[in-house]
Protein backbone atom coordinates (compact mmCIF):
# COMPACT_ATOMS: atom_id res chain seq x y z
CA UNK A 1 0.00 0.00 0.00
CA UNK A 2 2.87 2.34 0.82
CA UNK A 3 4.36 1.67 -2.62
CA UNK A 4 1.01 2.39 -4.27
CA UNK A 5 0.82 5.82 -2.64
CA UNK A 6 4.44 6.57 -3.40
CA UNK A 7 4.01 5.83 -7.08
CA UNK A 8 0.65 7.60 -7.18
CA UNK A 9 2.14 10.76 -5.72
CA UNK A 10 5.17 10.54 -7.99
CA UNK A 11 3.00 10.21 -11.09
CA UNK A 12 0.97 13.24 -10.07
CA UNK A 13 4.19 15.18 -9.49
CA UNK A 14 5.32 14.19 -12.96
CA UNK A 15 2.03 15.30 -14.50
CA UNK A 16 2.09 18.65 -12.75
CA UNK A 17 5.87 19.09 -12.77
CA UNK A 18 5.78 19.07 -16.57
CA UNK A 19 3.41 20.95 -18.86
CA UNK A 20 1.42 17.78 -19.76
CA UNK A 21 -1.38 18.07 -17.22
CA UNK A 22 -1.79 21.83 -17.69
CA UNK A 23 -1.89 21.65 -21.49
CA UNK A 24 -4.33 18.74 -21.55
CA UNK A 25 -6.66 20.24 -18.94
CA UNK A 26 -6.48 23.68 -20.57
CA UNK A 27 -7.47 22.32 -23.99
CA UNK A 28 -10.21 20.18 -22.51
CA UNK A 29 -11.66 23.27 -20.84
CA UNK A 30 -11.17 25.43 -23.92
CA UNK A 31 -13.04 23.04 -26.21
CA UNK A 32 -15.82 22.16 -23.75
CA UNK A 33 -16.08 25.89 -22.97
CA UNK A 34 -16.57 26.65 -26.63
CA UNK A 35 -19.30 24.00 -26.94
CA UNK A 36 -20.91 25.26 -23.76
CA UNK A 37 -20.99 28.79 -25.12
CA UNK A 38 -22.42 27.79 -28.48
CA UNK A 39 -25.05 25.52 -26.88
CA UNK A 40 -26.03 28.29 -24.48
CA UNK A 41 -26.13 30.96 -27.20
CA UNK A 42 -28.27 28.74 -29.40
CA UNK A 43 -30.59 27.94 -26.51
CA UNK A 44 -31.08 31.61 -25.64
CA UNK A 45 -31.81 32.40 -29.30
CA UNK A 46 -34.52 29.73 -29.35
CA UNK A 47 -35.84 31.04 -26.05
CA UNK A 48 -36.30 34.51 -27.52
CA UNK A 49 -38.14 33.07 -30.50
CA UNK A 50 -40.27 30.97 -28.15
CA UNK A 51 -41.66 34.11 -26.58
CA UNK A 52 -43.82 34.51 -29.72
CA UNK A 53 -44.80 30.80 -29.79
CA UNK A 54 -46.09 29.71 -26.38
CA UNK A 55 -46.46 26.02 -27.39
CA UNK A 56 -42.70 25.84 -27.97
CA UNK A 57 -42.01 27.35 -24.59
CA UNK A 58 -43.26 24.25 -22.81
CA UNK A 59 -40.75 22.08 -24.59
CA UNK A 60 -37.78 24.22 -23.64
CA UNK A 61 -35.69 22.71 -20.89
CA UNK A 62 -32.21 23.91 -19.97
CA UNK A 63 -31.04 20.39 -19.05
CA UNK A 64 -32.10 18.99 -22.39
CA UNK A 65 -31.14 22.05 -24.39
CA UNK A 66 -27.72 22.91 -22.99
CA UNK A 67 -26.30 20.36 -20.60
CA UNK A 68 -27.15 17.06 -22.24
CA UNK A 69 -25.61 18.04 -25.61
CA UNK A 70 -22.64 19.41 -23.66
CA UNK A 71 -22.09 16.03 -21.97
CA UNK A 72 -22.21 14.32 -25.34
CA UNK A 73 -19.68 16.77 -26.78
CA UNK A 74 -17.50 16.36 -23.71
CA UNK A 75 -17.46 12.56 -24.08
CA UNK A 76 -15.91 12.93 -27.55
CA UNK A 77 -13.39 15.48 -26.29
CA UNK A 78 -12.45 13.09 -23.49
CA UNK A 79 -11.84 10.43 -26.11
CA UNK A 80 -9.41 12.84 -27.78
CA UNK A 81 -7.49 13.96 -24.71
CA UNK A 82 -7.24 10.82 -22.57
CA UNK A 83 -4.68 9.14 -24.89
CA UNK A 84 -2.40 12.16 -24.33
CA UNK A 85 -2.52 11.52 -20.61
CA UNK A 86 -1.94 7.77 -20.77
CA UNK A 87 0.66 7.54 -23.52
CA UNK A 88 3.73 8.10 -21.37
CA UNK A 89 2.70 6.04 -18.35
CA UNK A 90 4.56 2.86 -19.31
CA UNK A 91 6.09 3.70 -22.70
CA UNK A 92 8.26 6.47 -21.29
CA UNK A 93 9.42 4.37 -18.33
CA UNK A 94 10.47 1.60 -20.62
CA UNK A 95 12.26 3.87 -23.05
CA UNK A 96 14.15 5.69 -20.29
CA UNK A 97 15.02 2.45 -18.50
CA UNK A 98 13.44 3.69 -15.29
CA UNK A 99 11.09 0.73 -15.44
CA UNK A 100 13.93 -1.67 -14.72
CA UNK A 101 14.88 0.38 -11.69
CA UNK A 102 11.27 0.63 -10.51
CA UNK A 103 10.94 -3.14 -10.68
CA UNK A 104 14.08 -3.61 -8.60
CA UNK A 105 12.14 -2.00 -5.73
CA UNK A 106 9.90 -4.19 -3.57
CA UNK A 107 6.70 -3.44 -5.52
CA UNK A 108 4.14 -5.69 -7.16
CA UNK A 109 3.21 -5.10 -10.79
CA UNK A 110 -0.40 -4.59 -9.76
CA UNK A 111 0.56 -1.77 -7.39
CA UNK A 112 2.42 -0.05 -10.23
CA UNK A 113 -0.52 -0.48 -12.62
CA UNK A 114 -3.15 0.68 -10.15
CA UNK A 115 -1.10 3.67 -9.02
CA UNK A 116 -0.64 4.82 -12.60
CA UNK A 117 -4.34 4.30 -13.31
CA UNK A 118 -5.36 6.22 -10.20
CA UNK A 119 -3.02 9.14 -10.88
CA UNK A 120 -4.24 9.51 -14.46
CA UNK A 121 -7.86 9.30 -13.30
CA UNK A 122 -7.10 12.05 -10.77
CA UNK A 123 -5.86 14.41 -13.48
CA UNK A 124 -8.92 13.62 -15.60
CA UNK A 125 -11.24 14.11 -12.61
CA UNK A 126 -9.61 17.47 -11.98
CA UNK A 127 -10.45 18.55 -15.52
CA UNK A 128 -14.05 17.39 -14.94
CA UNK A 129 -14.22 19.24 -11.65
CA UNK A 130 -13.13 22.51 -13.22
CA UNK A 131 -15.66 22.02 -16.02
CA UNK A 132 -18.36 21.97 -13.31
CA UNK A 133 -18.26 25.75 -13.85
CA UNK A 134 -20.61 25.22 -16.81
CA UNK A 135 -23.59 23.81 -14.87
CA UNK A 136 -22.85 26.37 -12.16
CA UNK A 137 -23.19 29.18 -14.69
CA UNK A 138 -26.43 27.65 -15.94
CA UNK A 139 -27.57 27.39 -12.34
CA UNK A 140 -26.88 31.08 -11.81
CA UNK A 141 -29.15 32.21 -14.65
CA UNK A 142 -31.71 29.40 -14.68
CA UNK A 143 -32.82 26.49 -12.57
CA UNK A 144 -31.64 23.19 -14.06
CA UNK A 145 -32.35 19.83 -12.46
CA UNK A 146 -29.43 18.68 -10.32
CA UNK A 147 -29.68 14.91 -10.64
CA UNK A 148 -29.06 14.60 -14.43
CA UNK A 149 -25.98 16.76 -13.95
CA UNK A 150 -24.65 14.49 -11.21
CA UNK A 151 -25.39 11.33 -13.19
CA UNK A 152 -23.72 12.93 -16.22
CA UNK A 153 -20.55 13.55 -14.25
CA UNK A 154 -20.63 10.03 -12.80
CA UNK A 155 -20.89 8.73 -16.37
CA UNK A 156 -18.00 10.94 -17.52
CA UNK A 157 -15.86 9.59 -14.69
CA UNK A 158 -16.67 5.94 -15.41
CA UNK A 159 -16.22 6.35 -19.14
CA UNK A 160 -12.96 8.23 -18.62
CA UNK A 161 -11.76 5.41 -16.38
CA UNK A 162 -12.42 2.96 -19.20
CA UNK A 163 -10.52 5.16 -21.68
CA UNK A 164 -7.60 5.45 -19.25
CA UNK A 165 -7.45 1.70 -18.60
CA UNK A 166 -7.27 1.00 -22.32
CA UNK A 167 -4.63 3.72 -22.75
CA UNK A 168 -2.52 2.21 -19.97
CA UNK A 169 -2.73 -1.23 -21.54
CA UNK A 170 -1.61 0.10 -24.92
CA UNK A 171 1.17 2.14 -23.31
CA UNK A 172 2.46 -1.06 -21.70
CA UNK A 173 2.81 -2.67 -25.13
CA UNK A 174 5.26 -0.20 -26.61
CA UNK A 175 8.29 1.91 -25.83
CA UNK A 176 7.20 4.64 -28.20
CA UNK A 177 4.82 7.32 -26.96
CA UNK A 178 3.64 8.27 -30.45
CA UNK A 179 2.74 4.66 -31.17
CA UNK A 180 0.91 4.54 -27.82
CA UNK A 181 -1.10 7.71 -28.39
CA UNK A 182 -2.09 6.89 -31.97
CA UNK A 183 -3.08 3.30 -31.17
CA UNK A 184 -5.05 4.34 -28.10
CA UNK A 185 -6.88 7.05 -29.98
CA UNK A 186 -7.52 4.76 -32.96
CA UNK A 187 -8.82 1.92 -30.77
CA UNK A 188 -11.10 4.22 -28.79
CA UNK A 189 -12.47 5.78 -31.95
CA UNK A 190 -13.10 2.35 -33.42
CA UNK A 191 -14.93 0.95 -30.39
CA UNK A 192 -17.01 4.11 -30.29
CA UNK A 193 -17.86 4.11 -34.00
CA UNK A 194 -18.56 0.37 -34.10
CA UNK A 195 -21.97 1.13 -32.59
CA UNK A 196 -22.95 3.07 -35.75
CA UNK A 197 -22.93 -0.18 -37.72
CA UNK A 198 -26.22 -1.26 -36.13
CA UNK A 199 -28.11 0.55 -38.90
CA UNK A 200 -27.19 -2.11 -41.46
CA UNK A 201 -26.19 -5.21 -39.49
CA UNK A 202 -29.60 -6.38 -38.40
CA UNK A 203 -31.09 -6.38 -34.92
CA UNK A 204 -29.04 -9.11 -33.18
CA UNK A 205 -25.53 -8.12 -34.24
CA UNK A 206 -26.56 -4.50 -34.02
CA UNK A 207 -27.38 -4.91 -30.34
CA UNK A 208 -24.05 -6.58 -29.66
CA UNK A 209 -22.14 -3.86 -31.49
CA UNK A 210 -24.06 -1.16 -29.68
CA UNK A 211 -23.23 -2.87 -26.43
CA UNK A 212 -19.51 -2.87 -27.23
CA UNK A 213 -19.58 0.77 -28.29
CA UNK A 214 -17.86 2.56 -25.46
CA UNK A 215 -19.74 5.87 -25.62
CA UNK A 216 -23.16 4.26 -26.19
CA UNK A 217 -23.31 3.42 -22.49
CA UNK A 218 -22.68 7.02 -21.59
CA UNK A 219 -25.80 8.43 -23.29
CA UNK A 220 -28.04 7.08 -20.54
CA UNK A 221 -25.94 8.80 -17.88
CA UNK A 222 -26.19 12.07 -19.83
CA UNK A 223 -29.98 11.68 -19.86
CA UNK A 224 -29.98 11.33 -16.10
CA UNK A 225 -30.48 7.55 -15.95
CA UNK A 226 -28.16 5.56 -13.70
CA UNK A 227 -28.47 1.97 -14.79
CA UNK A 228 -26.25 -0.65 -13.13
CA UNK A 229 -25.65 -2.47 -16.42
CA UNK A 230 -23.77 0.57 -17.74
CA UNK A 231 -21.81 0.96 -14.53
CA UNK A 232 -20.90 -2.71 -14.67
CA UNK A 233 -19.86 -2.37 -18.32
CA UNK A 234 -17.37 0.39 -17.55
CA UNK A 235 -16.03 -1.32 -14.43
CA UNK A 236 -15.61 -4.57 -16.34
CA UNK A 237 -13.82 -2.73 -19.10
CA UNK A 238 -11.39 -1.18 -16.58
CA UNK A 239 -10.68 -4.48 -14.82
CA UNK A 240 -10.20 -6.31 -18.12
CA UNK A 241 -7.75 -3.71 -19.46
CA UNK A 242 -5.76 -3.64 -16.22
CA UNK A 243 -5.64 -7.43 -16.26
CA UNK A 244 -4.25 -7.31 -19.80
CA UNK A 245 -1.71 -4.74 -18.65
CA UNK A 246 -0.46 -7.07 -15.93
CA UNK A 247 -0.12 -9.92 -18.42
CA UNK A 248 1.71 -7.65 -20.83
CA UNK A 249 4.22 -6.53 -18.19
CA UNK A 250 4.77 -10.12 -17.15
CA UNK A 251 5.32 -11.39 -20.68
CA UNK A 252 7.78 -8.57 -21.40
CA UNK A 253 9.98 -9.93 -18.67
CA UNK A 254 9.84 -13.47 -19.92
CA UNK A 255 10.56 -12.57 -23.49
CA UNK A 256 12.98 -9.64 -23.29
CA UNK B 1 25.34 -13.47 0.90
CA UNK B 2 24.89 -14.07 -2.81
CA UNK B 3 24.98 -17.53 -4.29
CA UNK B 4 24.68 -18.21 -8.00
CA UNK B 5 24.57 -21.75 -9.27
CA UNK B 6 24.73 -22.86 -12.90
CA UNK B 7 22.87 -19.81 -14.04
CA UNK B 8 21.99 -19.66 -17.73
CA UNK B 9 19.96 -17.17 -19.72
CA UNK B 10 19.05 -17.61 -23.35
CA UNK B 11 17.47 -14.99 -25.57
CA UNK B 12 16.18 -17.04 -28.48
CA UNK B 13 19.24 -18.82 -29.79
CA UNK B 14 21.72 -16.52 -28.14
CA UNK B 15 23.10 -17.71 -24.85
CA UNK B 16 23.84 -14.51 -22.97
CA UNK B 17 24.88 -16.22 -19.74
CA UNK B 18 25.92 -19.83 -19.67
CA UNK B 19 26.28 -21.96 -16.54
CA UNK B 20 27.67 -19.19 -14.37
CA UNK B 21 28.38 -20.01 -10.72
CA UNK B 22 29.90 -17.80 -8.07
CA UNK B 23 29.51 -16.78 -4.46
CA UNK B 24 29.91 -13.47 -2.71
CA UNK B 25 30.58 -13.35 1.02
CA UNK B 26 28.94 -10.83 3.28
CA UNK B 27 30.78 -7.51 3.25
CA UNK B 28 32.81 -8.35 0.18
CA UNK B 29 33.24 -6.19 -2.91
CA UNK B 30 33.18 -8.34 -6.03
CA UNK B 31 34.18 -6.95 -9.39
CA UNK B 32 32.47 -8.20 -12.50
CA UNK B 33 34.81 -7.72 -15.36
CA UNK B 34 34.28 -8.36 -19.01
CA UNK B 35 34.10 -6.81 -22.45
CA UNK B 36 30.85 -5.29 -23.66
CA UNK B 37 28.19 -7.91 -24.25
CA UNK B 38 29.86 -10.49 -21.99
CA UNK B 39 26.73 -11.04 -19.90
CA UNK B 40 27.43 -8.76 -16.94
CA UNK B 41 24.20 -6.79 -17.17
CA UNK B 42 22.12 -9.90 -17.79
CA UNK B 43 23.51 -11.57 -14.68
CA UNK B 44 22.77 -8.45 -12.65
CA UNK B 45 19.25 -8.24 -14.01
CA UNK B 46 18.64 -11.81 -12.93
CA UNK B 47 19.96 -11.00 -9.44
CA UNK B 48 17.60 -8.02 -9.18
CA UNK B 49 14.66 -10.25 -10.24
CA UNK B 50 14.08 -8.23 -13.41
CA UNK B 51 14.72 -11.18 -15.70
CA UNK B 52 14.02 -14.80 -14.91
CA UNK B 53 16.88 -17.21 -15.55
CA UNK B 54 16.46 -19.93 -18.16
CA UNK B 55 18.26 -22.44 -15.96
CA UNK B 56 20.01 -22.56 -12.63
CA UNK B 57 19.33 -20.73 -9.41
CA UNK B 58 20.41 -17.61 -7.58
CA UNK B 59 19.84 -16.63 -3.98
CA UNK B 60 20.39 -13.23 -2.40
CA UNK B 61 20.55 -13.05 1.40
CA UNK B 62 19.06 -16.53 1.54
CA UNK B 63 16.04 -15.76 -0.67
CA UNK B 64 15.57 -17.24 -4.11
CA UNK B 65 15.32 -14.57 -6.82
CA UNK B 66 12.65 -16.49 -8.66
CA UNK B 67 10.31 -17.63 -5.90
CA UNK B 68 10.70 -14.76 -3.41
CA UNK B 69 11.46 -11.68 -5.51
CA UNK B 70 9.88 -9.20 -3.10
CA UNK B 71 12.08 -10.38 -0.21
CA UNK B 72 15.16 -10.12 -2.44
CA UNK B 73 14.22 -6.67 -3.70
CA UNK B 74 13.73 -5.46 -0.15
CA UNK B 75 17.38 -6.22 0.54
CA UNK B 76 19.11 -4.86 -2.52
CA UNK B 77 20.05 -1.51 -3.90
CA UNK B 78 20.50 -1.44 -7.66
CA UNK B 79 22.03 1.07 -10.02
CA UNK B 80 21.33 0.08 -13.63
CA UNK B 81 23.64 1.06 -16.44
CA UNK B 82 23.00 4.53 -17.79
CA UNK B 83 21.43 5.68 -14.50
CA UNK B 84 17.76 5.91 -15.47
CA UNK B 85 16.11 8.46 -13.17
CA UNK B 86 12.86 10.41 -13.28
CA UNK B 87 14.13 13.66 -14.67
CA UNK B 88 11.04 15.76 -13.82
CA UNK B 89 11.50 15.46 -10.05
CA UNK B 90 13.75 17.41 -7.74
CA UNK B 91 16.55 15.49 -6.03
CA UNK B 92 14.86 15.49 -2.62
CA UNK B 93 11.46 14.59 -4.10
CA UNK B 94 13.04 11.76 -6.01
CA UNK B 95 14.87 10.29 -3.03
CA UNK B 96 11.78 10.62 -0.85
CA UNK B 97 9.81 8.77 -3.49
CA UNK B 98 12.37 5.97 -3.64
CA UNK B 99 12.49 5.72 0.16
CA UNK B 100 8.72 5.43 0.27
CA UNK B 101 8.51 2.85 -2.52
CA UNK B 102 11.24 0.82 -0.89
CA UNK B 103 9.18 0.70 2.27
CA UNK B 104 11.26 2.87 4.58
CA UNK B 105 8.87 3.68 7.46
CA UNK B 106 7.52 7.22 7.46
CA UNK B 107 9.34 8.24 10.66
CA UNK B 108 12.73 7.18 9.39
CA UNK B 109 12.26 8.48 5.87
CA UNK B 110 13.53 11.99 6.37
CA UNK B 111 16.53 10.71 8.31
CA UNK B 112 17.54 8.13 5.73
CA UNK B 113 17.17 10.58 2.84
CA UNK B 114 19.30 13.14 4.70
CA UNK B 115 21.88 10.46 5.40
CA UNK B 116 22.32 9.38 1.77
CA UNK B 117 22.32 13.01 0.61
CA UNK B 118 25.23 13.59 2.99
CA UNK B 119 27.01 10.35 2.07
CA UNK B 120 26.82 11.02 -1.65
CA UNK B 121 27.72 14.70 -1.43
CA UNK B 122 24.33 15.92 -2.59
CA UNK B 123 23.33 17.96 0.43
CA UNK B 124 23.55 21.27 -1.49
CA UNK B 125 21.68 19.93 -4.53
CA UNK B 126 18.35 18.91 -2.98
CA UNK B 127 16.25 21.49 -4.81
CA UNK B 128 17.73 20.86 -8.25
CA UNK B 129 15.70 19.03 -10.88
CA UNK B 130 17.20 15.62 -11.59
CA UNK B 131 17.06 16.14 -15.37
CA UNK B 132 19.20 19.27 -15.13
CA UNK B 133 22.04 17.76 -13.09
CA UNK B 134 25.49 17.13 -14.54
CA UNK B 135 26.44 13.55 -15.24
CA UNK B 136 28.51 13.19 -12.08
CA UNK B 137 25.69 14.39 -9.88
CA UNK B 138 23.17 12.18 -11.68
CA UNK B 139 25.42 9.25 -10.89
CA UNK B 140 25.49 10.26 -7.24
CA UNK B 141 21.71 10.48 -7.16
CA UNK B 142 21.71 7.00 -8.72
CA UNK B 143 23.93 5.67 -5.96
CA UNK B 144 21.92 7.56 -3.34
CA UNK B 145 18.67 5.93 -4.49
CA UNK B 146 20.33 2.51 -4.28
CA UNK B 147 21.47 3.22 -0.71
CA UNK B 148 18.37 4.90 0.68
CA UNK B 149 16.82 1.76 2.18
CA UNK B 150 20.14 0.81 3.77
CA UNK B 151 20.39 -2.42 1.71
CA UNK B 152 22.58 -5.35 2.60
CA UNK B 153 23.48 -5.92 -1.03
CA UNK B 154 24.42 -3.31 -3.56
CA UNK B 155 24.47 -4.09 -7.27
CA UNK B 156 26.10 -1.44 -9.43
CA UNK B 157 26.23 -1.73 -13.19
CA UNK B 158 29.08 0.36 -14.62
CA UNK B 159 28.95 2.96 -11.85
CA UNK B 160 31.74 5.19 -13.15
CA UNK B 161 31.12 5.13 -16.88
CA UNK B 162 31.12 8.53 -18.53
CA UNK B 163 32.42 10.47 -15.56
CA UNK B 164 35.41 12.79 -15.51
CA UNK B 165 38.53 11.59 -13.62
CA UNK B 166 37.80 13.63 -10.51
CA UNK B 167 34.27 12.27 -10.28
CA UNK B 168 35.52 8.73 -10.90
CA UNK B 169 37.88 9.03 -7.93
CA UNK B 170 35.06 10.30 -5.73
CA UNK B 171 32.61 7.56 -6.70
CA UNK B 172 35.31 4.94 -6.16
CA UNK B 173 36.02 6.30 -2.70
CA UNK B 174 32.32 6.13 -1.95
CA UNK B 175 32.16 2.48 -2.97
CA UNK B 176 35.39 1.57 -1.20
CA UNK B 177 34.06 3.01 2.04
CA UNK B 178 31.13 0.61 1.90
CA UNK B 179 33.31 -2.49 1.96
CA UNK B 180 32.71 -4.49 5.13
CA UNK B 181 29.33 -2.93 5.77
CA UNK B 182 27.62 -4.00 2.58
CA UNK B 183 28.04 -6.69 0.00
CA UNK B 184 28.76 -5.06 -3.32
CA UNK B 185 28.75 -6.44 -6.85
CA UNK B 186 30.09 -4.02 -9.35
CA UNK B 187 30.51 -4.44 -13.06
CA UNK B 188 33.03 -2.64 -15.12
CA UNK B 189 35.06 -2.92 -18.23
CA UNK B 190 37.69 -0.61 -16.81
CA UNK B 191 40.33 -2.86 -15.31
CA UNK B 192 42.31 -0.57 -13.00
CA UNK B 193 39.04 0.40 -11.39
CA UNK B 194 38.21 -3.15 -10.45
CA UNK B 195 41.79 -3.60 -9.33
CA UNK B 196 41.44 -0.68 -6.93
CA UNK B 197 38.02 -1.22 -5.45
CA UNK B 198 37.39 -4.93 -5.42
CA UNK B 199 38.59 -7.65 -3.14
CA UNK B 200 37.75 -10.29 -5.68
CA UNK B 201 37.39 -10.23 -9.44
CA UNK B 202 35.20 -12.38 -11.62
CA UNK B 203 36.22 -12.26 -15.24
CA UNK B 204 33.42 -13.07 -17.60
CA UNK B 205 33.57 -13.43 -21.35
CA UNK B 206 30.86 -14.52 -23.76
CA UNK B 207 28.58 -15.49 -20.91
CA UNK B 208 31.12 -17.74 -19.22
CA UNK B 209 33.25 -17.18 -16.15
CA UNK B 210 36.90 -17.28 -17.10
CA UNK B 211 38.47 -16.67 -13.70
CA UNK B 212 37.53 -15.80 -10.14
CA UNK B 213 40.27 -14.61 -7.81
CA UNK B 214 41.74 -11.69 -5.94
CA UNK B 215 43.51 -9.16 -8.17
CA UNK B 216 46.84 -10.08 -6.48
CA UNK B 217 46.42 -13.80 -7.10
CA UNK B 218 45.51 -13.19 -10.70
CA UNK B 219 48.72 -11.22 -11.09
CA UNK B 220 50.77 -13.91 -9.43
CA UNK B 221 49.12 -16.74 -11.31
CA UNK B 222 49.71 -15.35 -14.73
CA UNK B 223 52.99 -13.60 -14.37
CA UNK B 224 55.65 -16.08 -15.29
CA UNK B 225 58.69 -14.08 -14.24
CA UNK B 226 59.66 -10.70 -12.91
CA UNK B 227 59.98 -7.88 -15.36
CA UNK B 228 62.07 -4.73 -15.03
CA UNK B 229 62.24 -1.61 -17.12
CA UNK B 230 65.64 0.01 -17.61
CA UNK B 231 66.99 3.08 -19.35
CA UNK B 232 70.71 2.95 -19.96
CA UNK B 233 73.00 5.52 -21.56
CA UNK B 234 75.35 3.40 -23.68
CA UNK B 235 75.81 1.59 -26.99
CA UNK B 236 72.78 -0.61 -27.69
CA UNK B 237 74.30 -4.00 -28.72
CA UNK B 238 76.95 -4.00 -26.00
CA UNK B 239 74.48 -3.04 -23.27
CA UNK B 240 72.10 -5.73 -24.36
CA UNK B 241 74.93 -8.25 -24.44
CA UNK B 242 76.16 -7.29 -21.00
CA UNK B 243 72.71 -7.36 -19.41
CA UNK B 244 72.06 -10.81 -20.84
CA UNK B 245 75.19 -12.00 -19.12
CA UNK B 246 73.83 -11.23 -15.65
CA UNK B 247 72.93 -14.50 -13.88
CA UNK B 248 69.20 -15.01 -13.55
CA UNK B 249 68.29 -12.85 -16.53
CA UNK B 250 66.12 -14.69 -19.03
CA UNK B 251 65.65 -12.09 -21.69
CA UNK B 252 66.57 -8.54 -22.58
CA UNK B 253 64.30 -6.85 -25.08
CA UNK B 254 65.05 -3.37 -26.41
CA UNK B 255 62.10 -1.04 -26.01
CA UNK B 256 61.14 2.08 -27.81
CA UNK B 257 62.30 5.18 -25.96
CA UNK B 258 59.54 7.46 -24.80
CA UNK B 259 59.68 10.64 -26.84
CA UNK B 260 60.00 13.86 -24.94
CA UNK B 261 62.18 16.85 -24.24
CA UNK B 262 65.06 14.95 -22.71
CA UNK B 263 65.44 12.37 -25.48
CA UNK B 264 69.10 11.63 -26.08
CA UNK B 265 70.31 9.47 -28.97
CA UNK B 266 72.63 7.40 -26.79
CA UNK B 267 70.00 6.39 -24.25
CA UNK B 268 68.19 3.11 -24.81
CA UNK B 269 65.35 1.40 -23.02
CA UNK B 270 65.11 -2.31 -22.21
CA UNK B 271 62.70 -4.72 -20.69
CA UNK B 272 64.55 -7.30 -18.64
CA UNK B 273 62.82 -10.51 -17.66
CA UNK B 274 64.26 -12.62 -14.91
CA UNK B 275 63.23 -15.80 -13.18
CA UNK B 276 60.93 -15.37 -10.23
CA UNK B 277 63.35 -16.62 -7.60
CA UNK B 278 66.23 -14.18 -8.12
CA UNK B 279 66.32 -10.45 -7.59
CA UNK B 280 68.70 -9.27 -10.30
CA UNK B 281 68.45 -5.54 -9.66
CA UNK B 282 71.71 -5.11 -7.72
CA UNK B 283 73.66 -7.14 -10.23
CA UNK B 284 72.21 -5.21 -13.18
CA UNK B 285 73.10 -1.86 -11.62
CA UNK B 286 76.64 -3.07 -10.87
CA UNK B 287 77.11 -4.29 -14.46
CA UNK B 288 76.05 -0.96 -15.94
CA UNK B 289 78.12 0.99 -13.45
CA UNK B 290 81.26 -1.10 -13.98
CA UNK B 291 81.25 -0.35 -17.71
CA UNK B 292 80.91 3.39 -17.18
CA UNK B 293 77.47 3.54 -18.75
CA UNK B 294 74.76 5.58 -17.15
CA UNK B 295 71.81 3.92 -15.44
CA UNK B 296 69.03 6.45 -15.86
CA UNK B 297 66.02 4.48 -14.79
CA UNK B 298 65.16 1.08 -13.35
CA UNK B 299 61.70 0.08 -12.14
CA UNK B 300 59.75 -3.13 -11.76
CA UNK B 301 57.04 -3.78 -14.32
CA UNK B 302 53.96 -5.58 -13.16
CA UNK B 303 51.52 -7.18 -15.48
CA UNK B 304 48.43 -5.02 -15.62
CA UNK B 305 44.97 -6.47 -15.31
CA UNK B 306 44.56 -5.52 -18.96
CA UNK B 307 47.24 -7.97 -19.94
CA UNK B 308 45.88 -10.62 -17.60
CA UNK B 309 42.47 -10.09 -19.04
CA UNK B 310 43.60 -10.34 -22.63
CA UNK B 311 45.66 -13.40 -21.80
CA UNK B 312 42.72 -15.13 -20.10
CA UNK B 313 40.30 -14.29 -22.82
CA UNK B 314 42.62 -15.39 -25.60
CA UNK B 315 43.63 -18.54 -23.71
CA UNK B 316 40.00 -19.44 -23.45
CA UNK B 317 39.41 -18.84 -27.12
CA UNK B 318 42.45 -20.98 -27.92
CA UNK B 319 40.92 -23.89 -26.00
CA UNK B 320 37.57 -23.41 -27.68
Amino acid sequence: MQAFWAIYKKELRTYFGSPIAYVVIAFYLLITGYFFYSNLAFFSLISFQAVQQPQLLNQLNVNEGVLRPLFENASIIALLIVPMLTMRLFAEEKRQGTFELLLSYPVRDIEVGLAKFASCLTVYALALAISAAHPLIVGAVSSPEISPILSGYLGMLLMGGAFIALGIFISSLTENQIVAVVSTFGTLLLIWAIGFADTFTGPTIGRILRHISIIEHFTMFAQGVIDTQHIVFYLNFVVFCLFLTMRSLESKRWRS
Amino acid sequence: MIEVKNLSKRFGNIEAVSKVSFEVQSGEVLGFLGPNGAGKTTTMRILTCFLPATEGSATVAGYDVFSEPLEVRRRIGYLPEGVPLYSELRVSEYLNFVAEVKGVPRRQRQGSVAKVLEECGLAHMTQRTVGKLSKGYRQRVGIAQALVNDPEVLILDEPTIGLDPQQIVEIRELIKNMAGRRTVILSSHILPEVNQICQRVTIINRGKIVAVDTPENLHARLQKGRALYLQVDGPLPQVQQALRGVPGVLDVAPQEMPRGDGAQPTVHAFQVTSSREVDVRRELARTVHDRQWGLLEMRPLSMSLEEIFIQLVTEEQGVA
